[in-house]
């Protein structure tokens, strides 16, 4: 599914990436996180494993998903433009490629219960699915202001059978669902796999999750040899919120140094007006939810409360993955705000027929920052669609 | 280790919190709360009115934002001292007021996210210089401890423990045992702090494989202590219990009389 690589941009066999990364987690989470480490990669390396899993990205997912050539954005930017198109999976975005992976995880590690955090809604989503097609009980952790948010993804985790459980401290949002998901796993240990969303939490989660979501560069490369004689794009660029579809839009090009890797995360009101989830540029070393990187937090280490238009980018850390390609400088990142992406939905919408999610819409509008090169390739990865986001859209787009 | 506590400016004849656990052997009591919970002045009035009711030892919790291994109790006590504008430095200073009267050992309960911010020796030094004779980081694992702190903790007789549960294998038990400068802190029962039950068939022959395994350190239980009956269910295990959330309740049930909630609760126990 993904040879294994080496190299300075991947994790290391303590579960780093540089000084990023590692398993800084309490006592009663040792043993469940252990037994993943120990055994993720011979299980996903197991034929059994590998056809199961392809069979149900192909046949369940809709896999490969196009990648498709935008022209009239290209026309606008004067490059090629392709759109991996994520948004057109089964659920509506990149993130069930990662709970399909780790449900048939889950089973071999002899788990009978399953929870998750969401923000948007789109990985609990993507989680009740799978749980429903393997019926297995499924607990969704969502911060209460997202629960409001994203209201149809809550009734769909509902017609799916899950029950979903409101994240009341905090600011309300992904960082405090992810607080309670860890909660009820230290509560259920025993019986209970906790499928995180994203490329975050304590090793080997970022590696796994970045493993599942390799299918992503993997298709890109395989693609756009077809299409243009030639596997490597010179940009990439992806939305990154904990970073799982950046991750699994890099992957197979973390080590060819002519792709630029590039992300754009979420400035909400303006990186500097305090209403903001742009980690890389406000965030400092530390620790959260069981991994060191780059977060959000005060001089007293409480981490703050982000903020961003988009619930799948309000989280205020980075995967570590990422916070390692920042701070190499192997990748950039673009701070996008709330009007900016809104921009972006509206463009695209109109110029391809094609109304992307809020987080993807922050991969758009990064393009109108850079400079682009004439005739250059970009890959975008287009992660989600906007069906979640109408009502944020019809707020926006009718008055 | 006893030499470096001699440079404490403190008139007070302070004990180490192994000293204190092995020279009482049994029944040790050690109370938990949140520093800023339920005021931000209620760390000393705590302090002092425990110390008087019979408390051998005393955990303040550093109040954090995302504290993971914590039930509602002390979650919300947390934010309670979190908006009443309770910092590390305002902590510091609060114990070392508390000092001037009273000698019981204190630990600090924190996440270790709270000593990167602040700096790790610079914490365990100004932890120590106001009086603080141990840590507990229930998220700093022992392996980096030992690789990367335990000379600075050394250095500053400071002492830690570790947490072991009923999934620790006993590898880990040994070496948590080794590493505990302070005593073990067995968990009794894998879940996060605030679990009001009785203790299960299964929960009994776990304490029974501990005390079994004849580890050096003491051992004190925490996790579903709550009263007298919870305290005496253990007792018989190990060197004494920690009681927290039942704590935080009652401080937040009776916040108009901190001294009187603090004996009434102590006669509970
Ligand atoms: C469509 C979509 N894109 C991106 C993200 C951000 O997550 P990540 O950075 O893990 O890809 C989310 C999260 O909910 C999402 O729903």
């Amino acid at each position: 599914m993904n040879t294994p690589t080496s190299g300075q941009y991947h994790v290391d066999e303590n579960g780093f990436y540089g000084e990023f990364g590692g398993a800084f987690i309490p006592e009663m989470l040792h043993a469940n996180v252990d037994q993943i480490r120990r055994q993720y990669l011979e299980i996903m390396r197991e034929p059994d494993f590998i056809s199961q899993f392809e069979s149900l990205l192909r046949d369940y997912v809709g896999r490969p998903s196009p990648l498709y050539l935008a022209t009239r954005l290209s026309e606008h930017y004067g490059a090629d433009i392709y759109l991996k198109r994520e948004d057109l999976n089964h659920t509506g975005a990149h993130k069930i490629n990662n709970t399909i992976g780790q449900i048939l995880l889950a089973r071999r590690l002899g788990k009978t219960r399953i929870i998750a955090e969401t923000g948007a809604g789109q990985h609990g989503v993507a989680t009740a699915t799978v749980c429903a097609l393997m019926s297995m009980e499924c607990v969704v952790y969502m911060g209460s202001v997202d629960i409001a948010r994203q209201a149809p993804n809550v009734a769909r985790m509902k017609l799916l059978g899950a029950t979903v459980v409101a994240a009341e401290s905090g600011s309300k949002t992904l960082k405090d669902a992810t607080n309670e998901a860890i909660r009820d796993w230290i509560n259920n240990a025993d019986n209970t796999h906790y499928i995180i969303g994203s490329a975050i939490g304590p090793h080997p989660y970022p590696d796994m999750v970045t493993r599942f979501q390799s299918v992503i560069s993997s298709e890109i490369q395989s693609q756009l040899l077809a299409k243009t004689g030639k596997k490597d794009p010179d940009m990439v660029l992806a939305c990154v919120g904990g970073g799982s579809n950046a991750a699994g839009a890099f992957y197979h090009f973390l080590d060819t140094p002519s792709v630029s890797l590039v992300l754009a995360e979420a400035a909400g009101k303006g990186v500097h007006s305090g209403h903001s989830a742009a980690t890389s540029i406000l965030g400092t070393k530390g620790i959260i939810h069981g991994c060191r990187t780059l977060l959000m937090q005060t001089k007293d280490g409480q981490i703050t409360e982000p903020y961003s238009i988009s619930a799948g980018l309000d989280y205020p850390g980075i995967g570590p993955l990422h916070a390692h390609l920042i701070t190499s400088g192997r990748a950039k990142v673009y701070p996008v705000t709330d009007d900016e992406a809104l921009e972006a939905v509206k463009q695209l919408s109109s110029y391809e027929g094609i109304i992307p999610a809020l987080e993807s819409a922050h991969a758009l509008a990064a393009l109108a920052k850079m400079e682009i090169k004439h005739g250059s390739v970009i890959v975008v990865c287009l992660s989600g669609r906007g069906d979640k986001d109408l009502a944020t859209y019809l707020e926006h787009f009718t008055t | 280790m006893h030499a470096v506590n001699k440079s404490i400016p403190h008139t007070l004849n302070m004990s180490s919190i192994r000293q204190t656990i092995e020279s009482k052997g049994s029944n040790i009591l050690n109370i938990y709360f949140t520093a800023g919970h339920p005021t931000l002045e209620s760390v000393p009035v705590i302090i002092s009115e425990l110390e008087k009711a019979g408390a051998d030892l005393i955990e303040l919790g550093m109040p954090y934002s995302d504290p993971l291994a914590d039930g509602p109790a002390i979650q919300r006590s947390s934010e309670i001292a979190l908006r009443n504008g309770q910092t590390i430095a305002i902590l510091f200073s609060q114990v070392k007021e508390s000092r001037k009267t009273s000698s019981i050992p204190l630990i600090l309960m924190g996440y270790y996210n709270q000593l990167i911010q602040y700096g790790e020796e610079k914490f365990v030094k100004e932890a120590h210089d106001a009086g603080i004779q141990g840590l507990i980081i229930p998220d700093l694992p022992m392996e980096v401890y030992e690789s990367r702190y335990k000379d600075i903790f050394d250095k500053y007789g400071m002492e830690i423990s570790f947490l072991i549960t009923p999934m620790t294998s006993d590898e880990r038990i040994r070496q948590a045992d080794r590493l505990s400068s302070a005593f073990i802190y067995v968990v009794s029962k894998s879940s996060v702090t605030g679990k009001q039950e009785d203790l299960s068939e299964e929960q009994l022959s776990y304490l029974d494989r501990i005390r079994a395994m004849d580890l050096k350190s003491p051992a004190l239980v925490g996790f579903g202590i709550f009263d007298r009956n919870s305290r005496q269910a253990v007792n018989r295990f190990f060197n004494g219990v920690i009681v927290g959330s039942a704590f935080i309740r009652a401080l937040e049930a009776g916040q108009d009389d901190l001294p009187g909630t603090v004996r009434v609760f102590m006669e509970g126990l």
